[in-house]
């Protein structure tokens, strides 16, 4: 299993390698001079030299590619344009927010898709079933942005003074901060060092933050605030795993063994958790991993509908902006976290299904 | 002279060798695809009769021309109780005095040539480089597909709206972005069939006779690469629809004042509660055309080739 693993790891340094290969040749591609594309009005000659000598553009493109490496493997992703100010510090304040969203997210696509899925197949062509299907394929059809709109028109005008009234936009109520756990226990620090920075990353999962603290009306409002998002987020998944178990499920209760099972006498929820579901598992976790990808993706969406100050948001910030240090760093680092969770999806396998030698 | 007609006999057999006729009864059977399929000849007809069901051009501004009309105006149905003397807005009209039924009907054409365009360009792309890598094999295939690899490791929608900040803005360079993070999709499934074809008996005669490569991947091994690629196709386009729409929401797609529907939630989209109407119709449009086009995909599927996966019924 150790050797799998690390066998498993280096094979995915290519396709990291890859990734910074495709993100360095897109910042390379833009049309015209770097220096005129990023720095706009401003770039006169003169600044354009300084811009150029700063950022190594004047240096062949392997060099420049060595650099970018370099810089990317000790943490630095550069300067953002448009906010001067580091990168990887952006992101050590904006990461924790999408995680936290994306997390939900999966959490709700996981914790209803699998059971409907489950329901669907065992219930094959009730009104169950077809309920499930046709919300399952109207859920993958449906754009996040208008159902994340809807849900905002839904719960905060609609539903307004009813107890189901939800907060339209934002992390936290206004009047509310989140006073890191670090500060709350009196712990000192010297500011702009690796510590303070590895603390303060944590400390922006406000939800888990607030839970560590014991601050009970932060952590109700923060959770009151990412109802909507991961709702609007979580749709596609859910219908997309909800569909796969249902395959997999009817795939695997035309087994022999499961009519073994039955015929043996067992009780139907053992059949079907014991016997059926846990063979069933396999695509289904396949597919879990894949949707990360969708999740991030549609966190860009999600992030400004709702006004949450997330990496999605930046990056469409960015976008706009043409902040290209921002936009290649978010890239990389998405993708590099797509490629890891299906790296552990691969990993997952040996214990999901015994039978798998990875040797 | 009596008319020339075939025997009872060979005439059926001419039928039950009619491919098409056998794939297009197997659809029909299917409720998913046949329910696609009504709801995409709906989607059609909208775009080629555009023009007629429109009363407006998609960019016609209706200041001047109807007394009283103001921006952001809720819809006005006679049948719902609107007053007769007032002309009819069925969805109400846009932030710029446009009348946005005649915007989300001129729509589905953007939207259907988006995914047509974008999904064939892509399946000829993937085509190519899966077959030559899937026939060819060795380095060739090796090199095609660790690139593809890479391609894949980026969350699609992701890697278009990199590429587009860096092309710029535009639906054009909108459509290359979403057809170039599509296109490992359908090498892959070109590759995956080519690999199992090119064993078959059949190839292995065409060679014996003395064929040279390339006719045998022309004339031999693709035409039988394609049911999965259409099914996979089918599927694709209502992705690429929806991506599109999602890259112009953003403002990296379509450019207003063209009446595509992304763009025309995008625009509307701070309105959400002054003006639910003008959000509401375009995105249920989207929906409908991606609807249709998985629910016909997935018909294909269990109909073409049922071992792909099972799916609805």
């Amino acid at each position: 299993m150790i050797q799998y693993t690390i066998r498993r790891l280096i094979l995915v340094i290519p396709v990291l390698l890859g990734i910074l290969i495709v993100t360095f040749a897109l910042a390379r591609m833009i049309p015209g001079e770097p220096c005129k594309a990023m720095l706009g009005e401003k770039a006169t000659p003169e600044v354009c030299e300084r811009f150029n000598v700063r950022y190594g553009f004047d240096k062949p493109i392997t060099t420049q590619f060595g650099i970018y490496l370099r810089d990317i493997l000790s943490g630095d992703f550069g300067q953002s344009i448009r906010f001067s100010r580091p990168v990887t510090i952006i992101l050590i304040e904006r990461l924790p927010l999408t995680l936290e969203l994306g997390s939900i997210a999966l959490l709700i696509a996981i914790s209803i898709g699998i059971p409907a899925g489950i329901l669907s197949a065992v219930k094959r062509n009730s009104f169950w079933d077809v309920f499930t299907m046709i919300g399952a394929n109207i859920g993958v059809s449906m754009p996040v942005y208008w159902l994340g709109l809807m849900l905002q028109f839904a719960f905060a005008i609609l539903l307004k003074d009813t107890f189901l009234q939800l907060p339209p936009s934002g992390r936290l109520a206004p009047g509310l901060a989140a006073i890191p756990f670090y500060e709350v226990w009196g712990w000192e620090f010297a500011k702009e060092t690796f510590g303070y920075h590895f603390l303060e990353f944590f400390s922006n999962f406000y939800i888990f933050n607030s839970l560590i603290t014991g601050d009970w009306k932060l952590f109700g409002d923060a959770i009151k605030h990412m109802i909507m998002p991961a709702m609007a987020l979580s749709t596609i998944p859910l219908a997309i795993i909800a569909r796969m178990t249902r395959s997999s499920m009817l795939e695997v209760m035309k087994q022999d063994y499961i009519r073994t099972a039955r015929s043996k006498g067992l009780k139907q929820n053992k059949v079907i958790f014991k016997h059926a579901f846990r063979n069933a598992l396999l695509p289904v976790v396949t597919i879990i991993g894949l949707q990360v990808g969708t999740i991030f993706a549609g966190a860009v969406l999600t992030e400004s509908i709702f006004g949450l100050a997330g990496v999605g948001r930046i990056l469409f910030e960015a976008i706009t902006a043409r902040d290209y240090p921002i936009i290649q760093a978010f890239t990389v680092v998405i993708a590099a976290g797509y490629v890891f969770i299906n790296l552990i999806v691969d990993l997952s396998y040996v214990f999901i299904d015994p039978r798998i030698r990875l040797e | 002279m009596p008319p020339v007609s075939l025997s009872n006999e060979k005439q059926k057999d001419y039928r039950s060798n009619s491919l098409w006729r056998l794939t297009l009864r197997r659809i029909l059977r299917q409720r998913n695809a046949v329910l696609g399929l009504i709801i995409l000849t709906f989607l059609l007809l909208m775009a080629v009769f555009a023009d007629v069901i429109a009363p407006y051009a998609p960019e016609q501004v209706l200041i001047g021309l109807e007394e009283g009309i103001k921006k952001r105006q809720d819809p006005c149905i006679h049948l719902f109780g609107c007053p007769k003397d007032q002309p009819q807005h069925l969805m109400g009209i846009d932030g710029n005095v446009r009348d946005q039924f005649s915007r989300v009907v001129h729509g589905s054409r953007i939207s259907l040539m988006i995914g047509f365009t974008t999904i064939g360009f892509a399946i000829i792309m993937g085509t190519i480089l899966g077959a030559i890598s899937g026939f060819f094999g060795g380095w060739v295939d090796n090199l095609i597909m660790r690139i593809l690899d890479v391609l894949m490791a980026f969350p699609s929608l992701l890697l278009a709206i990199t590429i587009v900040s860096v092309l710029g803005p535009g639906l054009q360079n909108a459509l290359l972005a979403i057809a170039i993070v599509t296109i490992p999709v359908y090498a892959r499934v070109v590759r995956g069939s080519v690999l199992s074809i090119k064993e078959m008996p059949y190839v292995a005669a065409s060679r014996a006779l003395g064929g040279n490569s390339f006719h045998i991947l022309i004339n031999r091994v693709l035409p039988n690469a394609i049911p999965p690629l259409i099914v996979t196709g089918t599927l694709g386009i209502g992705t690429a629809i929806l991506d599109a729409a999602a890259l112009s929401f953003l403002g990296l797609g379509a450019q207003p004042p063209m009446p595509e529907w992304g763009t025309m939630l995008g625009s509307e989209r701070n309105q959400v509660f002054t003006a639910p109407h003008l959000v509401f119709y375009p995105g249920i449009a989207i929906m409908l055309t991606v609807l249709s086009f998985n629910l016909l995909g997935d018909g294909l599927r269990d109909a073409i080739d049922p071992r792909l996966g099972q799916s609805q019924n």
